[in-house]
């Protein structure tokens, strides 16, 4: 029962990206071929109601379920795992028209060959745990 | 109910999306789909080949959840608050993809000549593997992805999710704009 919040939250978020086309192959040709806003009015629109959110939640006017501050982890410092793996990530990204949420909520519209696409990706994350401490960070 | 089964505009969707993020604040978690990736080769036995797999996955099983919601709200989405809309492309979007041989841009969600199983070949399959291996192999090396980087990481001022949305960007624009011209010419 308690994480029946987590699965409506999930099939929300499936939903919204479904219905707003964030999920179609198509969309991310056309952001990467600067033919449309559609895109990056979604991301920009995303960012600045996020910043806001937790610009007012700093000031103590929101708090989590339990009555704890609104805690976001902080990123570790780096700078080349950050543009190499950003790249190899958007190397895929526009190869496959999908992040990582868009993989799931795919196969859930029916397109069953993200199962394979879904296999590549934890072989990939499988490789970089492997190969993670040889990598530069 | 016709605002609701045609396509959602931007400014509809995008704040629905930071709220997706700050609900998961307020449950005391936070907003990262690639993190399942890392939790699913932790519950397969990646600990054995790695110390990056090492850790209670249990604490994970909530994102877990959130991807079993996200399949089935894509099944609800296309069954029951979806007409037969298409995508409304750029017409030089669509014209530029058919002369690389996409029949019917914006038609489904994913090209048929990349994803339809029944007429999947050796190329199609390729590039499904490879385009999984990438991504999951970036986002890991990256520690984030859309979801954890432009999302709320650049919501949460980040300079590292900054670097790393700028990476995506260099490496889709490079794909998108160099490479795919080569791949379906």
């Amino acid at each position: 029962m308690r994480y029946l919040k987590f699965l409506l939250v999930g099939i929300f978020f499936g939903i919204i990206l479904v219905k707003s086309e964030a999920v179609s192959w198509y969309r991310i040709y056309e952001m990467f071929r600067f033919q449309s806003f559609h895109m990056y009015g979604i991301i920009g629109t995303a960012i600045a109601t996020g910043v806001l959110f937790l610009q007012i939640s700093k000031k103590g006017y929101i708090k989590s379920i339990k009555g704890a501050d609104i805690f976001v982890p902080k990123k570790d410092r780096g700078l080349i795992r950050y543009i190499v793996g950003g790249i190899i990530f958007g190397f895929g990204w526009a190869l496959i028209g999908a992040c990582p949420g868009p993989m799931y909520i795919l196969l859930g519209t029916g397109v069953l060959s993200m199962l394979i696409v879904i296999a590549a990706a934890l072989l990939g994350t499988f490789i970089y745990g492997v190969l993670k401490d040889k990598l530069p960070h | 109910m016709e605002y609701v089964l045609n396509p959602w505009p931007w400014y509809i969707t995008g704040p629905l999306i930071a709220l997706v993020m700050a609900l998961l604040l307020y449950f005391g978690k936070t907003f990262g789909m690639s993190s399942n990736l890392r939790t699913m080769c932790a519950i397969g036995g990646g600990g054995k080949f790695s110390d990056f797999f090492k850790f209670n996955w249990k604490e994970q099983v909530w994102n877990l959840i959130v991807v079993l919601g996200a399949i089935i709200g894509g099944f609800i989405a296309t069954q029951y608050l979806s007409n037969d809309a298409i995508t409304n492309l750029n017409p030089e979007t669509i014209s530029e993809l058919q002369q690389m041989g996409f029949k019917g841009a914006g038609e489904t969600l994913v090209p048929n000549e990349i994803f339809d199983l029944e007429t999947l070949n050796s190329k199609s399959l390729i590039l499904l593997i490879i385009g999984g291996l990438l991504v999951g192999f970036g986002t890991r090396y990256a520690g984030g992805c859309t979801s954890g980087h432009a999302i709320t990481g650049l919501s949460s001022l980040q300079k590292p999710s900054l670097i790393a949305v700028i990476g995506f960007f260099i490496g889709g624009l490079i794909m998108t704009n160099l490479l795919l011209p080569l791949i379906f010419n």
